[in-house]
């Protein structure tokens, strides 16, 4: 089961903080994450387009589009930070 | 070297002094403080409520200080950054760096900080008179950051 938590403007959007999931077994990377959560449609599509500036980080790594996920990892999806 | 994640406020005198008691060897204790602004994009703040990703945040500003410890002729460095509900004129983040020369220690904070901005894991929600809002990136900090 991959963790996934989304954080600050995303948390708010989805209505959510956490959840686990079973990735079909063709979602291996970043990219396909995506992917595949904007075809739950709605406001994943809205918030996870192409165009939207979304972060990524992988057991608390930056990660790119190609980054691999794996069971047990943690997937943190969240906007440009704006600390400091 | 320390990096802090807090909500109560932080005493800078406080914190110099004890970056550098007992190394003789130090000559300059360069330092930025981040303090929350009472209009930000044209809208008055009545709060800033700052959140972080727990975990995450620890393990990336240790590796930016990691980083400068890297590039440049360091001894010490410190980090605190706070979290939850701040008011305009509060204090919200402390970098701190040691080295003989100042040169050294004024490019090391100035290197930490830009990468704090950019890649250590904080947002920012605004209150103003039209409500909460988070606030957005700037393109502006990415410049600052890419430029090391």
């Amino acid at each position: 089961m991959v963790r996934i938590v989304y954080l600050a403007r995303l948390r708010d959007a989805f209505g959510k903080s956490t959840e686990q999931l079973e990735l079909p077994s063709d979602i291996g990377t970043v990219a396909a994450l995506l992917a595949w959560l904007r075809t739950r449609g709605g406001v994943w599509a809205q918030e996870l387009a192409s165009g939207r500036a979304v972060r990524v980080a992988v057991n608390h790594d930056l990660a790119q589009a190609t980054t691999l996920i794996g069971s047990d990892d943690e997937v943190a999806l969240f906007p440009p930070v704006t600390g400091g | 070297m320390a990096v802090r994640i807090q909500e109560q406020d932080f005493d800078i005198s406080r914190e110099l002094a004890a970056l550098r008691a007992g190394d003789k060897r130090v000559g300059a204790v360069a330092s930025f403080v981040g303090v929350v602004r009472d209009l930000n994009d044209a809208a008055q703040v009545s709060t800033l409520t700052l959140e972080h990703y727990p975990g995450m945040t620890e393990k990336a500003l240790t590796r930016i200080v990691d980083d400068a410890r890297r590039r440049w002729d360091i001894y010490d460095a410190l980090v605190i950054h706070r979290i939850g509900a701040l008011q305009p004129s509060d204090q919200i983040v402390l970098v701190a760096v040691t080295s003989a020369h100042r040169g050294e220690s004024f490019a090391a904070c100035q290197f930490i900080m830009d990468y704090l901005k950019t890649r250590a894991p904080f947002w920012k929600k605004e209150r103003t008179p039209e409500g909460e809002r988070w606030v957005e990136a700037r393109a502006s900090d990415e410049d600052a950051a890419a430029r090391w």
